[in-house]
């Protein structure tokens, strides 16, 4: 989620890996420029993209404004608690670990709900305070089978509406920006799907060798 | 597909709806809520032009031309269109990288255009596993992650693989 990256913390994972590719990019182009003499296309391009970033920004903006401002008055009207209460049977299926009213459910809940409307700012925190909760469960500093298995789910990104996508298509005059929603979420499915297959095959297979 | 052209007015209208029933303040929330927008919106612009300038300057190069000729055998055997290569790689390492990326290819290949839709399915159904377990696990202080990269990479290959296959059912 494109809005996590903004919380003022470390803004990739990879241990400082896209201060690299994004070097490596502009100067591998630079030197490749000069050697095949495409230099003025070069020049050209960064004027042009710079542009086209300050427009996409535009967009996206407003696509922002309208959806979290909706989002805001889903959560005031209780809306997103309500889901919560309906996703709860499912998700206990899903995290059997955990005891049924513990703490880390509803936080877990909320984080879900949250990414499902793409509202990464709500669903960030409420992650974090679900992980405290998860290692309260089980003290030590490994991970827990409940603990990856949340990271599964977030990382294969429940997505209802891809608003920054949307706003991307609409700069660029797509004749529909919409039409790949319901593609967004069939692919998201099937991922979250297979996910969560693959954590319990690796559950399964931590447990077969005995390491839980 | 019809559908998608229903979800958003109808998660308007539901939205709205139950909100006006339940007494809450619905243009007032809008509002607030909405200014949010303007903040997330305005802070990826140095992400956005940093990455967006540097993929540019690396295509008008013409170098992205000569990876992407070298990858295509392997990207044809998989059945791959080999433009969308470089992204399904960034796409578990940075979110904004990939935000970039998506944007540019939909800037060149039009977003109509089959790249053009499944980098933005791409864009919209994975996300960025080794941010999320690095802070997920580093503000709990967990230093042994078990299974957790394997199984959020394996999250990102459906995910892929996923996108691939639904947009080239339903688009072409």
């Amino acid at each position: 989620m494109v809005a996590l990256e903004r919380q003022g913390q470390s803004l990739d994972g990879a241990g400082g890996m896209v201060n690299i590719i994004w070097s490596l990019l502009a100067v591998v182009g630079i030197v490749f420029a000069a050697v095949n003499g495409r230099m003025e296309a070069v020049n050209k391009a960064i004027f042009s993209t710079i542009d086209d970033a300050i427009m996409i920004t535009l967009t996206m903006m407003g696509v922002l404004i309208f959806w979290l401002g909706l989002m805001r008055i889903a959560e005031e009207a209780g809306l997103l608690k309500g889901l919560a209460v309906l996703f709860r049977p499912f998700v206990q299926r899903i995290f059997p670990d955990i005891p049924k009213d513990h703490p880390a459910m509803g936080y877990i809940l909320s984080n879900m709900t949250a990414n499902l409307f793409g509202l990464g700012n709500a669903a960030t925190p409420m992650g974090l305070k679900a992980m405290k909760e998860l290692k309260r469960l089980h003290q030590t500093d490994t991970a827990s089978r409940s603990m990856i298995t949340f990271l599964a789910i977030n990382t294969s990104s429940i997505t209802l509406i891809p608003t920054t996508v949307i706003a991307i298509r609409m700069k660029y005059g797509s004749v529909d920006p919409t039409v790949i929603v319901g593609a967004t979420i069939i692919a998201t499915c099937i991922s979250t799907t297979g996910a969560l297959l693959i954590d319990r095959y690796f559950h399964w297979r931590r447990t077969r060798r005995g390491e839980v | 597909m019809s559908v998608s052209i229903w979800i958003i007015p109808v998660i308007i209208l539901f939205v709205l709806l139950i909100a006006t029933y339940k007494g809450v303040p619905t243009y007032e929330k809008f509002v607030e809520g909405g200014k949010e927008g303007i903040d997330i919106a305005v802070s990826l612009l140095p992400f956005l032009i940093g990455m967006m300038v540097s993929i540019a300057i690396f295509r008008a190069s013409g170098a992205m031309e000569a990876i992407i000729t070298t990858v295509e055998p392997v990207t044809s055997l998989l059945g791959m269109p080999e433009d969308i290569l470089p992204l399904a790689l960034v796409r578990p390492l940075s979110g904004t990288a990939a935000l970039g990326m998506t944007s540019e290819l939909i800037k060149t290949f039009g977003p109509d255009s089959f790249i053009g839709l499944l980098a933005s399915v791409m864009q919209g159904s994975t996300d960025t596993t080794f941010y999320i377990i690095t802070v997920y696990f580093g503000a709990v202080g967990i230093k042994k992650m078990g299974d957790a990269l394997k199984v959020g990479l394996a999250a990102d290959l459906i995910g892929i693989i996923a996108s691939i296959i639904v947009v080239t059912i339903l688009f072409s």
